[in-house]
C-alpha cells in the first residue's frame, strides 16, 4: 500500500527516500589521443550527482542542453551503467542488479519520452504498442484481458475508446503523448521518469498533459523525476527542484525556495533569463545575461563548472571544485560566494 | 495609451507614409494527395518602418508559411493561390522574379529556426558571410572578408578575425545564431524575418539573441517580423502582435493591449494556458480540443469548437476581421465578451 501522498513537500522529505542516487557519475568515451592512441578521451558527462526523491514526491530536474539531465534519468533507470556512484530503489542499492532481477525491477520504474512522434512505432496500433509491455511481463491473461487493461489504462489518460484500434499517426502530438504515458503506466510503476514529456507539445495543450501528469500521480501515488529545461512548467508540477550545470548539480530545494529564494548565481541567470508573457513587467525586468561560453565536457577546466561565465566568479572558484551545501534548511547550494 | 512608449522607434506616425510591407487577402495552399491543405487563409496586416511585429500562433497555424511567402520562398506543394504581398507598393508574388532577386537577402533578410542546419558545413563563416555581400554589393573576396568580420562584431562575436575561419561545427547554437543575423545584416535590410529564432536555443543563449536583435533594431532602425510560439518572447520585444489560428489571423493589437486584455478568446485562452515563472498556479489552465484539420475547415470560426464563448453564428459564418475604436482588429462574432462574466 502506498503512503499517503504529500502535497507539501516537507512532509514528503521527512519520509524514506523512493530513489536515492549517492555520487553519481557517467563518462562516455569519445576516442582516443597520444602516441599510439593509449588515452582514451571521455566525456564528463554526469559528475557526482546526488539526490533522493521521496514516495510521491516530484524532484524536477532542469539543466540546458549538455547539463545531463537525460543522462541521469537513464542512469536512474539502470538503462546507462554509471562510472562511479549508488542508485538505491525502496531502499536497496540496484546499481549492480542483473538479469532476471532487473527486469523484474523494470516493472516498477518507467520512463515517459520527450517526443511523442519517434518514441511510437507507426506501424503498431495503440493495442499493440501499449499492451507490448503487459505481454512482455506476462501481465495479461490472455489477448481479451490484454485488450480491457488497455482500454481501462487509455481511460484513464483520457483518450477515447476507439483509440485501441488506430495507429500513432491518426493522433495530435497531445494525444501521442497520452498514448505515451498509457504505455508507461501500463506495468502499474511506482516510479516514472518524464524526460522532457511536454517540450515538444503546443502551449495549450501542454497544460492538458501536465494536469494528466499531475492527477495520475494523485490517483496512483506515482513517484515523478521530471527532467525539463523550462523552468515555467517544471514550476507547476514539482515539490522539488535540482538545476544542473554541465554535469554537476548547483542547486537543489523545495520548489518556492528555488523560485524566491535562488542561491546560485546560475539559478539567478536561469530564472531570469525566462521570458515573461507580461511586456510592461518584460521591458522593465532586470535580467542577468550570461555572457562565454558552457565550458567543454571533454576537458572540464578545474574548479567550478560555472566560472566561465559566473558574474560573481574569484580565485577559488578556479581551482577548487565547490561541494554541495546546506546554505539554508533543505536548501543545498555549490557555491563558494554564497 | 502607454503604447507609444512602448514604440520609442516608431516613426513619426505624422509623415504618413506607405506601409513598408503589405500582407493583401493572402492565400497560401498545399496540393497533397490526402488534399488542399488550407494553411493561410485571408491574412491581411502591414508592418510600419521602424516597428516590430510579433507573429504568434501554434504548429500549423500558418505563420512560417505565410513568413516564407514575403521571400519567395514558398515552395510545392504549396502556392499562393490568393492575394499579394507588397514591399514598398510593389508585388512579390505576381511577375516578382526580377524584384524578389533585387530584394530578396539584400532588402528583406530572413533567419530561421535551426541555426545547426541553416550553416553549410563544408565553407568557413566568412565565405558564408561573403556569399551575400559579393552577390548583392558586388565586393571583392577581400573587401567582404573584412566586412565580414566587422558584422560578426557587430553580432557580438569576440574575436571575429580569427572566427571569419572556422568552419561552422566549431561554433555552438548560439554562436551560430548569431552568425546567421551577421549574415542577415550584410546587406543593411530594411526588414529582418525572424522566424523562430530561439527555438531551438536554451534559454540563457535566447536572453542574450533576444537583447542582440532589441539592440540591433534600436541602432540601425531595422523593422522585424518576429515569428514564435512562445508569448514570453513577444512580450519582451514587440510592439504589436498578430494572433493567428488555423491559417487566420484572429487578433491583431498593440503588444500592452492584448496582454492586458485579449480580445479573440483564442488569444485569452493561449495567454491563460502560458504557465508564468512569476506566478504560481494550482493547477494550468488548457484549451480543451485540438485544431481543426486544414484539408476541410469548418466554415464557421476555426476556434469555434473549443471555444467556451461559441454560439450557432460562430459555428456557421466566419467573422471577418474588424477593425475596433481603439484600432485593434478582432475576427470574433463575441469579441471583447472574454472574461466579462
Amino acid at each position: 500500500m502506498a503512503e499517503p501522498l504529500a502535497t507539501e513537500p516537507k512532509s514528503v522529505h521527512t519520509t524514506a527516500p523512493h530513489v536515492e542516487v549517492r555520487g553519481l557519475s557517467i563518462r562516455f568515451p569519445v576516442g582516443r589521443s597520444g602516441f599510439w592512441g593509449g588515452t582514451t578521451r571521455y566525456v564528463h558527462a554526469v559528475d557526482e550527482v546526488s539526490f533522493s526523491i521521496g514516495r510521491g514526491e516530484t524532484l524536477g530536474l532542469v539543466g540546458e542542453s549538455g547539463s545531463g539531465k537525460t543522462t541521469i534519468g537513464r542512469a536512474v533507470l539502470r538503462r546507462i551503467e554509471p562510472s562511479a556512484g549508488t542508485i538505491s530503489f525502496r531502499g536497496d542499492d540496484i546499481t549492480t542488479t542483473k538479469g532476471k532481477q532487473l527486469r523484474e525491477l523494470r516493472r516498477h520504474m518507467q520512463l515517459v519520452f520527450q517526443d511523442p512522434y519517434a518514441s511510437l512505432n507507426p506501424r503498431k496500433t495503440v493495442l499493440e504498442l501499449v499492451a507490448e509491455p503487459l505481454i512482455v511481463h506476462g501481465l495479461a491473461l490472455n489477448p481479451k484481458d490484454a485488450r480491457e487493461q488497455v482500454a481501462d489504462l487509455l481511460h484513464r489518460c483520457g483518450l477515447p475508446a476507439d483509440t485501441v484500434d488506430r495507429y500513432p499517426h491518426a493522433f495530435s502530438g497531445g494525444q501521442r503523448q497520452r498514448i505515451g504515458i498509457a504505455r508507461a503506466l501500463a506495468l502499474r510503476p511506482e516510479f516514472i521518469v518524464a524526460d522532457e514529456p511536454v517540450s515538444a507539445l503546443d502551449v495549450s495543450v501542454r497544460a492538458q498533459v501536465v494536469n494528466l501528469l499531475q492527477d495520475l500521480q494523485q490517483e496512483l501515488a506515482l513517484t515523478y523525476l521530471f527532467i525539463a529545461h523550462d523552468l515555467s512548467v517544471v514550476r507547476h508540477i514539482s515539490h522539488r527542484i535540482a538545476i544542473l550545470y554541465a554535469g554537476r548539480m548547483v542547486e537543489i530545494a523545495p520548489t518556492h525556495a528555488v523560485y524566491d529564494n535562488p542561491m546560485h548565481p546560475y539559478t539567478e541567470a536561469l530564472l531570469s533569463s525566462v521570458p515573461i508573457p507580461d511586456p510592461p513587467l518584460q521591458r522593465e525586468r532586470r535580467r542577468i545575461v550570461l555572457t562565454g561560453e558552457i565550458p567543454n565536457p571533454v576537458d572540464p577546466p578545474p574548479g567550478c563548472r560555472f566560472q566561465t561565465r559566473c558574474p560573481l566568479v574569484h580565485d577559488r572558484c578556479h581551482g577548487e571544485t565547490p561541494k554541495l551545501e546546506e546554505k539554508q534548511p533543505d536548501h543545498l547550494v555549490a557555491c563558494f560566494a554564497r | 495609451m502607454n503604447s507609444v512608449n512602448a514604440a520609442p522607434s516608431l516613426a513619426n506616425p505624422a509623415e504618413k507614409e506607405a506601409p513598408l510591407l503589405e500582407v493583401d487577402h493572402l492565400e497560401v495552399q498545399f496540393f497533397t494527395r490526402r488534399g488542399t491543405v488550407q494553411a493561410v487563409r485571408q491574412v491581411s496586416f502591414s508592418i510600419e518602418r521602424g516597428e516590430t511585429l510579433g507573429v504568434v500562433g501554434e504548429s500549423g497555424s500558418g505563420k512560417s508559411v505565410m513568413a516564407q511567402t514575403l521571400l519567395g520562398l514558398t515552395e510545392l506543394p504549396g502556392r499562393i493561390t490568393g492575394g499579394d504581398v507588397r514591399w514598398k507598393g510593389e508585388s512579390l508574388v505576381h511577375d516578382a522574379s526580377a524584384t524578389l532577386a533585387r530584394v530578396r537577402g539584400n532588402e528583406i533578410a530572413m533567419i530561421f529556426q535551426d541555426p545547426m542546419t541553416s550553416l553549410n558545413p563544408v565553407f568557413t563563416i566568412g565565405t558564408q558571410i561573403s556569399e551575400v555581400l559579393r552577390r548583392h554589393l558586388g565586393h571583392t573576396r577581400k573587401q567582404a572578408l573584412v566586412r565580414a568580420a566587422e558584422l560578426l562584431d557587430l553580432v557580438g562575436i569576440a574575436n571575429a578575425a580569427a572566427r571569419v575561419k572556422q568552419y561552422p561545427h566549431e561554433l555552438s547554437g548560439g554562436m551560430r545564431q548569431r552568425v546567421l543575423i551577421a549574415m542577415a545584416l550584410a546587406c543593411e535590410p530594411e526588414l529582418l524575418v525572424a522566424d523562430e529564432p530561439t527555438t531551438a536555443l536554451d534559454v540563457t543563449i535566447q536572453a542574450q539573441i533576444l537583447d542582440l536583435i532589441g539592440d540591433l533594431q534600436r541602432e540601425l532602425s531595422l523593422t522585424v517580423l518576429l515569428i514564435t510560439h512562445d508569448l514570453g518572447v513577444v512580450a519582451g520585444l514587440c510592439n504589436r502582435v498578430a494572433v493567428m489560428y488555423s491559417g487566420k489571423l484572429v487578433e491583431l493589437a498593440s503588444a500592452d493591449d492584448l496582454y492586458a486584455n485579449p480580445a479573440h478568446p483564442y488569444s485569452a485562452g493561449l495567454l491563460r494556458s502560458t504557465p508564468r515563472l512569476d506566478v504560481v498556479m494550482p493547477r494550468l489552465v488548457s484549451i480543451e480540443g485540438t485544431p481543426p484539420d486544414m484539408i476541410s475547415p469548418p466554415p464557421g470560426c476555426p476556434f469555434a469548437a473549443r471555444c467556451d464563448l461559441a454560439v450557432t453564428e460562430c459555428l456557421e459564418e466566419m467573422p471577418g476581421l474588424h477593425t475596433y475604436p481603439d484600432g485593434r482588429k478582432v475576427a470574433c462574432w463575441r469579441a471583447f465578451e472574454v472574461g466579462r462574466g
